[in-house]
Formats: C-alpha cells, sequence, structure tokens
C-alpha cells in the first residue's frame, strides 16, 4: 500500500474515534477537545485531498475562531463547567435519535455505493494536480463568485452587528427584565 | 493516492451519522451546537472529496462559503446562548417553550 494511502486511513481514523468521543463524552470540556482533534483530523484530510488552503482555513476559523468561542461558551454559560448536569442528557432515551441517524447513514451509504463514480475527465475546469489551490481559488472567487462572495461580507457584517446586539448586557434591557 | 470515492463519501457519511445521532440524543444546547458542527464538517469532507475526484476547484470555493457560513452560525448562536443563560439561567432545550402553542 502506498504511504499517501496509509497516511489517509490513518487520518481518516483519527477523525472518527474523536467524533465518537464527542457523541459518547459526558464532561462537556472533554467534548469540546475532543472537537478539537476531531477538527484537526478533518484538517489533515483537506490537505491529503489536495485541498492546502481550506486546511488552513480549517485551522484558523474552526480551531482558532468556533472552539474558542465553544470553550467561552461553557465557560460562561455552566457555573460548574466540567459536569454535564445528569437532567441534560437523560431525560430523553436516546433510541430515537439512534434509529434516525442510523437510517439516514443507512440511505447516505446506499446511495454512495449504488453509483458509479467514474465522472473524472471532461469535466475539469481549472487543474488541481497537487498544486498550491490559493491562486485558483481567489481567482474563482473575484471572478465567477464575486456575487456570493459580496453576499457572504454583509451576511457576516450583519452576524456582528446581531451577535453584539443579542449577547450584549444593557442596562435599560436588565431593567425592563427585572 | 489510490482513495476511491466510496471511501472519502463513507467517511462523510460517518461522520454526518455520528453527529446527527449527538443532535438528536443530546440535551444540552451547547452539545446540539457542536453536533452541528461535526456535520458541517462532514459536508465540506465531501464537498472537497468531490472537488479532488473530479479535479475540480469550484467544490473548495463552495466549502469555503459552507465554512464562513458556519463561522457566521457559530457568532450567532453562542451569542443566543449567552442571552438566553442571562434570561433564564439553567435552561435546558426542554424548558424553552415561549413560542409553542
Amino acid at each position: 500500500m502506498e504511504f499517501e494511502t496509509i497516511v489517509f486511513y490513518a487520518l481518516a481514523v483519527a477523525t472518527v474515534i474523536p467524533a465518537f468521543g464527542v457523541m459518547m463524552a459526558k464532561d462537556i470540556v472533554r467534548v469540546a477537545f475532543w472537537l478539537l482533534a476531531s477538527l484537526s483530523g478533518v484538517a489533515g484530510l483537506f490537505i491529503m485531498l489536495d485541498a492546502d488552503f481550506l486546511g488552513v482555513t480549517q485551522v484558523l476559523v474552526y480551531i482558532g475562531g468556533i472552539l474558542v468561542l465553544i470553550l467561552f461558551g461553557i465557560m460562561m454559560t455552566h457555573r460548574d463547567p466540567v459536569l454535564v448536569s445528569a437532567d441534560d442528557d437523560r431525560r430523553r432515551s436516546p433510541f430515537t435519535g439512534l434509529l434516525v441517524s442510523l437510517m439516514t447513514f443507512g440511505a447516505l451509504m446506499g446511495v454512495i455505493l449504488g453509483t458509479g463514480w467514474n465522472v473524472s475527465g471532461g469535466l475539469a475546469n481549472g487543474k488541481l494536480s497537487g498544486e498550491p489551490t490559493a491562486a485558483p481559488l481567489g481567482k474563482a472567487l473575484l471572478t465567477d463568485y464575486v456575487l456570493p462572495f459580496e453576499i457572504v461580507s454583509v451576511l457576516l457584517l450583519v452576524v456582528l452587528c446581531g451577535a453584539a446586539y443579542i449577547a450584549r448586557r444593557g442596562k435599560d434591557e436588565e431593567a425592563s427584565n427585572a | 493516492m489510490t482513495i476511491s470515492m466510496n471511501t472519502i463519501l463513507g467517511l462523510s457519511a460517518l461522520l454526518f451519522g455520528i453527529g446527527m445521532f449527538g443532535f438528536l440524543a443530546r440535551r444540552n444546547i451547547i452539545l446540539m451546537f457542536i453536533s452541528v458542527e461535526v456535520m458541517l464538517n462532514a459536508v465540506n469532507l465531501s464537498l472537497v472529496g468531490f472537488s479532488w475526484h473530479m479535479e475540480d476547484p469550484r467544490g473548495q470555493v463552495l466549502a469555503l462559503f459552507v465554512i464562513a457560513v458556519a463561522a457566521a452560525e457559530a457568532g450567532i448562536g453562542l451569542g443566543l446562548v449567552i442571552a438566553l443563560n442571562r434570561n433564564k439561567p439553567g435552561a435546558g432545550v426542554g424548558d424553552l417553550t415561549e413560542l409553542k402553542w
């Protein structure tokens, strides 16, 4: 077996096992750290799949941004940050969730295995071929996809204002809520 | 690298199933949010896999948009969690019934 293939499978295992940890762990801070491992594995898989720019973006945005935000959220909302209260998880049995997610997984696998994936060639637009992807991505974002790009930038601005408004601790707001 | 498309998409489907189970079975708002992040990662993995398979950078552009929207979702979601915790300390998802009738 080729070395790259072995690395790919190792990264796949390093992504899926922490994902099981995210699902099973009872301790909310440990869930966040399992998520860190899983996101790092996905970043490695991106790099193995010739998406070096996306791998770095994954590290910057998910690990550097979202994960830190999640940890802040945990610290600010849980008086005792280490323990999930028993009430949180035990109120309902996970049987229905297990059934629905297994059925979804089965349906997805059925579609995946039932489709022939030999569509390569003819559809290629800008060849990737192991070269850095920052240049083709930048070109695509500022030519063909400039309208979605601008819409996303406006969305981020709206989200910035909205999050600041929602999470702010206004004096008049507190007085009216009290 | 000799990886078949089935392997990449199967891995993505497995991650998606795990995230979905977490979302449906957990009763804590932050844990549900984390499960959504796992599902978004699974979708991104399949997009990058298609991009690699078809040698076309457009899949990566789409994955980049998904990452941007996920960041926006994280900001708003955690702002809502903090606002909720300020107004109803210790409330679980089962207690949020104001919009129900």
